[in-house]
């Protein structure tokens, strides 16, 4: 609850409580004074509840936040100076290490911006491909959100119930690429590997669990007492600031702008599938909260279309200069052996010009912004995050709120670090 | 993304702030020249691009005028893109701010400074934000080196120190 309106119903809890040490009573105790200093306080950079090596400058008048400025670069690992040394092929492991729980997305934005500027067309089933764990990784990130979230407000079962289902994810992660997180699965042209038997059975059965234990997330938190008092209410912020200052993604869907770049322009065969977009109503944290929660039904139902409709074909492009041949290839074709060496020393050379490739991470707006120069090295890749846009929004959202508002926005902020820094 | 015809009448309609258009695998670009970047956006905003998308920046070198800054603007209605390009030297990096009309260009503007230096004029608090406040250089540069910082390793440690001074 904000400090400036008042309760619309109060619990009897609430009463209670209210009837036992009213306000007024420790104003009138010391001695009808009230404190007009201003306090700055250092929230972070070492902070369990800040998300993240994120430091914010709190200006207080008692618990009441009046001033916020987010300090950043404490992650920041010139990502994007890196990426301008190393061949296409080989920036892909570093960008994905960017949004360190979306790497999926990060690997999809540079390699859809790279097949753009190279103008290589990507095959059906690695587009289908790409959506099942695109979809995947969303659910995986919105699980951490929700664990993480919820635990800065005291819950910490759900955390674990929530880490027991990401379990499960990067088990399906591991059995299509050999690895759990930052996987190199995404490749210019396409997916490194086509998916290993089994994983489709096991994908179902995990498909068939997720929704229900997403009812049972719901059914803790979506009319849980403390949730409701700590959420409800807290720190709304309207459609029109956030557009104004460059929010997108499930924080402008609370606020009840249906922006989402899989509907808007569809990328990687998403308008092939029928899903939802959920959108809030208010734009206060529990419309946050709601909002990531209901996402991850829709992507349940995402998967299981792409699943279901996943075409036979190449999971690559075939175009040899761009991509590896497969390796069987090389005991018996000279010019197989010809493009590996070439693509694995030098890499392929991409066409001068620049191009912006966006889409929706589970933060927002994720942009990959490459500029070529004729050679095999990217002479400018820039990842739009939007975790870094967003964090902008923090200081107008929680301004006139309590410190604990401040602490329950941060968590419905869902920053990554990773990413505001790169 | 406006197509070709389209990019060219936006052109025209800026008149001779517009420098350039580039129409690339379906992205319009216009390059427009540094003094009139406010006033350019603007007239976007009114003809529908109200959401900045990303304002980020770009290393030309060798080629002169060599700092380049990118606004990507989105029409959300007609789910349209375009960015709009200017260019400075490296001997006068200076462009106008455009936060006060777009207040997400605020940090975005902060690290366009820090990599590469261009000078916002009128950003209300133009400092690094990524990099240390005491850094000296602008890392994104294309003649910044690669691990351009020396590691130092306690056991040389003082022999550093003295070498400072």
């Amino acid at each position: 609850m904000t400090p400036t309106e008042s309760p619309p119903t109060l619990s009897e809890y609430r009463q209670r409580e209210q009837s036992i040490a009213p306000v007024e009573n420790l104003i009138e105790r010391s001695g009808g004074e009230t404190s007009e200093e201003l306090l700055t306080l250092n929230f972070g950079p070492h902070h369990p509840a800040t998300h993240g090596v994120l430091r914010l400058l709190v200006t207080l008048q008692g618990e009441v936040v009046r001033d916020l400025k987010p300090i950043i670069g404490y992650v920041h690992t010139g990502i994007e100076k890196t990426a301008e040394d190393k061949a296409y092929w080989k920036v892909i492991p570093i960008v994905e290490r960017m949004d360190y729980l979306s790497y999926y997305f990060n690997a999809m934005a540079y390699c859809g911006a790279v097949e753009t500027l190279a103008e290589v067309q990507v095959p059906k089933r690695a587009q289908y491909l790409r959506v099942i764990h695109l979809e995947l990784n969303r659910i995986a990130s919105h699980l951490i959100w929700l664990g993480t979230s919820v635990l800065d407000l005291g819950a910490t079962s759900i955390f674990l119930y929530c880490l027991r289902e990401r379990e499960l994810i990067l088990d399906l992660f591991e059995m299509s690429s050999g690895a759990r997180m930052h996987t190199r699965y995404f490749q210019v042209g396409g997916v490194i590997e086509d998916i290993p038997t089994g994983f489709a059975a096991k994908l179902r059965e995990f498909l068939k669990i997720m929704p229900k234990r997403a009812d049972e997330y719901g059914a803790i938190l979506n009319a849980n007492e403390i949730v409701l008092q700590r959420l409800r209410g807290t720190c709304p912020l309207d459609a029109q600031t956030l557009l104004s200052l460059g929010v997108t993604g499930p924080l402008l869907r609370a606020a009840g702008n249906p922006w989402d770049l899989r509907k808007a322009t569809p990328y990687s065969s998403y308008d092939d599938f029928a899903f939802k977009i959920p959108v809030g109503t208010v734009g206060d944290n529990y419309d946050r909260y709601a909002v990531r929660l209901a996402e991850i039904y829709e992507s349940v139902k995402i998967i299981e279309q792409a699943l279901d409709g996943l075409p036979e074909g190449p999971y690559i492009t075939e175009d040899r200069k761009v991509a590896l041949p497969p390796r069987h290839e090389l005991a018996t074709s000279m010019e197989a052996l010809i493009h590996h060496f070439k693509l694995v020393t030098e890499g392929f050379r991409v066409p001068p010009g620049e191009v912006y490739n966006p889409i929706e991470s589970p933060r927002g707006e994720l942009a990959c912004y490459v500029r070529s120069d004729g050679s095999s090295k990217p002479a400018r890749v820039h990842m739009r995050d939007p975790s870094f846009v967003n964090l902008q929004a923090l200081s107008h959202m929680t301004r006139g709120s309590y410190i604990a508002d401040l602490i329950a926005t941060t968590a419905m902020l869902d920053p990554i670090l990773g990413g505001i820094d790169r | 993304m406006p197509d070709a015809t389209g990019l060219e009448l936006l052109a025209r309609e800026l008149g001779d702030a517009a420098i350039e258009t580039v129409y690339f695998r379906e992205r319009a670009t216009i390059v427009v020249d540094p003094a009139r970047i406010r006033a350019v956006l603007q007239t976007l905003r009114g003809k529908g691009y109200a959401f900045m998308a990303s304002l980020h920046g770009v290393d030309h070198y060798p080629e002169e005028p060599r700092l380049g800054v990118i606004y990507e603007l989105l029409d959300m209605s007609a789910v349209d893109r375009i960015a709009v390009k200017v260019r400075v030297p490296l001997e006068a990096p200076r462009v106008e701010s455009v936060t006060a009309d777009w207040p997400t260009a605020d940090h975005q503007e902060r690290e366009v400074y820090d990599m590469f230096g261009v000078v916002f004029e009128g950003h209300p608090d133009l400092r690094r934000i990524l990099m240390p406040e005491d850094y000296e250089g602008h890392p994104q540069r294309r003649d910044f080196p690669i691990g351009g910082e020396p590691v130092i390793f306690t056991r040389d440690e003082a022999k550093w120190l003295e070498a400072r001074e």
